[in-house]
């Protein structure tokens, strides 16, 4: 069974996690801190793995869509920690930013404690927006630069 | 009988504490910031990433600061930190379909969906030196305006004519290979190739594609397509059972269309080569991709008649820090390997002697 079959259904709970988890791997960590301290009632974090630093072997595929092929490597930092309410969290981005995975994964954490959810879903939104309005703007810029071809006709009919 | 000899080692630490300094320059001027490496020598920094094949800007730049700008040892340094870390896995292969476009052309279709986008690129300037650069001058905001239609892919608006050979397969069940873990071999399948090539050289793949263009193994060449921008990388999490994304990266895709090949079970299809690369790097992807076209020559039944067509030759040279190290290594003590061949030369100098004098006795002996 190839990875893309397993891949979670989006009606599922975990394809709500998955989103989550790819927004706060693109948070920054002054979001990520903010957002933490903004939180009344913290649990207390215990750390179950990492955080570390290594390689992820990035793939490409050959002509665009076909077989996979090996590209070369990123940095990948990941992070698990348990909650003083049992929730595990996993935390995984590109880099090698220790800190920005500690708390990624503690906001994966929080997700699962009902009690937390609404804080992480305002932190999602807050970094959507962010995301979204810096696509909007280079994709703005590059419509800039699209070029607009007319035919000059030279000599007569 | 190997004899070490040591010494050296306070010349050694100052010639370090030397570099150090002359690294740092004038004191007086205030040191670069790797922020700003990442933010004004972009593309030093994605040509270092590329060719150590490792993706990180912020350790690209350290590396290219380090190096005091020399990109193959800056690229060594990067490839040698690598080897540092654990590999936590393989991500999903990247969907260049999806690609948040930030530059897009085609050399083969005028008017195509999505467009010419242009983007941050040095085409169509004078190549002039720009003295306004020499200070700090203001710098006006991008033009900004509503996106159009999404972009496709030239590859698919000729393969729903059936004009062109499909995206590249492998043999079922195959395990994409990994120059990496596995030693080289000959003949390499074409999935190994293209890592090698990606991590390659861009001077000598540019030499092999610009070789192929004057005759060299021509292949006809088209760029079909050009695109840089971001794709998300998704890694599969065991203990989730799904993937999930790690962020984006910034890569440069090149499909070059080359001319036909048919067969008398197949009608005559336009012929591809293809080119990937980490960060925003078109020259590099484009030779990648000529490359590419030009490795397949066995594939398509030519004969190998140039460089740019001998896989063992382009891939065993392609790699700048296997070149480096074996070039660079000759400047190392060779002492006693000289002393023997020292010997050696002397040996045959006199031996040659002997002979010539002996033929001369021989001479005057019949005269």
């Amino acid at each position: 069974m190839s990875a893309t079959e397993k891949r979670a259904d989006p009606s599922e709970p975990a394809a709500e996690r998955r989103d989550a988890m790819r927004l706060l791997a693109r948070a920054t960590l002054a979001e990520l801190s903010a957002a933490w301290d903004s939180i009344a009632d913290k649990p207390v974090v215990a750390p179950v793995r990492g955080p570390e630093t290594g390689l992820v072997m990035v793939r490409g595929r050959i002509g665009g869509s076909g077989d996979p092929f090996n590209l070369g490597e990123a940095t990948v930092t990941r992070a698990t920690v348990r909650l003083s309410g049992g929730e595990i969290g996993h935390g995984q981005l590109l880099g090698t930013d220790k800190e920005r995975a500690r708390y990624a994964a503690i906001f994966d954490a929080l997700f699962q404690s009902p009690a937390h959810r609404p804080a992480v879903e305002a932190l999602q939104r807050q970094i959507a927006a962010r995301l979204l309005a810096e696509e909007r703007r280079k994709a703005e810029e590059t419509a800039a630069t699209r070029v607009d071809f007319f035919t000059m006709v030279r000599g007569e009919d | 009988m190997y004899v070490a000899v040591k010494g050296g080692e306070a010349a050694i630490q100052n010639a370090h504490r030397l570099l150090a300094d002359r690294r740092r320059g004038d004191r007086s001027l205030p040191a670069i910031t790797i922020e700003q490496v990442v933010q004004q020598l972009g593309l030093a920094v994605d040509r270092v990433m590329a060719e150590a094949s490792l993706y990180d800007r912020s350790l690209a730049a350290l590396a290219v600061r380090q190096a005091r700008g020399d990109m193959i040892e800056a690229i060594f340094i990067l490839r040698a930190y690598r080897t540092t870390l654990p590999r936590f896995g393989s991500s999903e292969p990247i969907d260049t379909a999806r690609m948040k476009i930030e530059r897009r052309i085609s050399a083969t279709y005028k008017d195509l969906p999505g467009g010419q986008l242009l983007g941050p690129t040095f085409d169509y300037t004078h190549r002039l030196l720009d003295p306004s650069l020499l200070g700090d001058g203001a710098v006006a905001e991008p033009a900004r305006k509503e996106p159009g239609e999404a972009v496709m892919r030239v590859s698919d608006i000729l393969d729903s004519d059936g004009l062109i050979e499909g995206d590249g397969t492998m043999p079922e069940g195959h395990v994409p290979g990994d120059l990496t873990r596995e030693p080289m071999e000959f003949p390499m399948p074409r999935d190994l190739r293209l890592q090698a090539l990606a991590r390659g050289d861009e001077g000598f793949l540019l030499a092999l594609a610009y070789s192929t263009q004057r005759g060299y193994g021509r292949t006809h060449p088209f760029v079909g397509e050009i695109r840089i921008g971001e794709v998300e990388v998704e890694l599969d999490v065991p203990e989730l059972g799904f993937a999930v994304s790690l962020g984006v990266i910034r890569v440069t895709e090149c499909q070059m269309v080359n001319q036909f090949k048919g067969s008398a079970n197949e009608p005559p299809q336009f012929t591809r080569g293809y080119g990937l690369v980490f960060g925003q790097s078109e020259r590099k992807a484009m030779s990648m991709s000529l490359v590419d076209r030009a490795l397949r020559t066995e594939e398509f039944g030519e004969d190998i008649v140039a460089p740019a067509q001998d896989q063992e030759f382009v891939i065993s040279h392609a790699d700048n820090v296997q070149a480096t190290g074996f070039v660079e290594h000759l400047k190392l003590p060779h002492y006693v390997d000289f002393q023997a061949e020292l010997n050696l030369v002397r040996r045959m100098r006199r031996d040659y002697e002997t002979a010539r004098d002996g033929e001369g006795d021989m001479k005057e002996a019949a005269e």
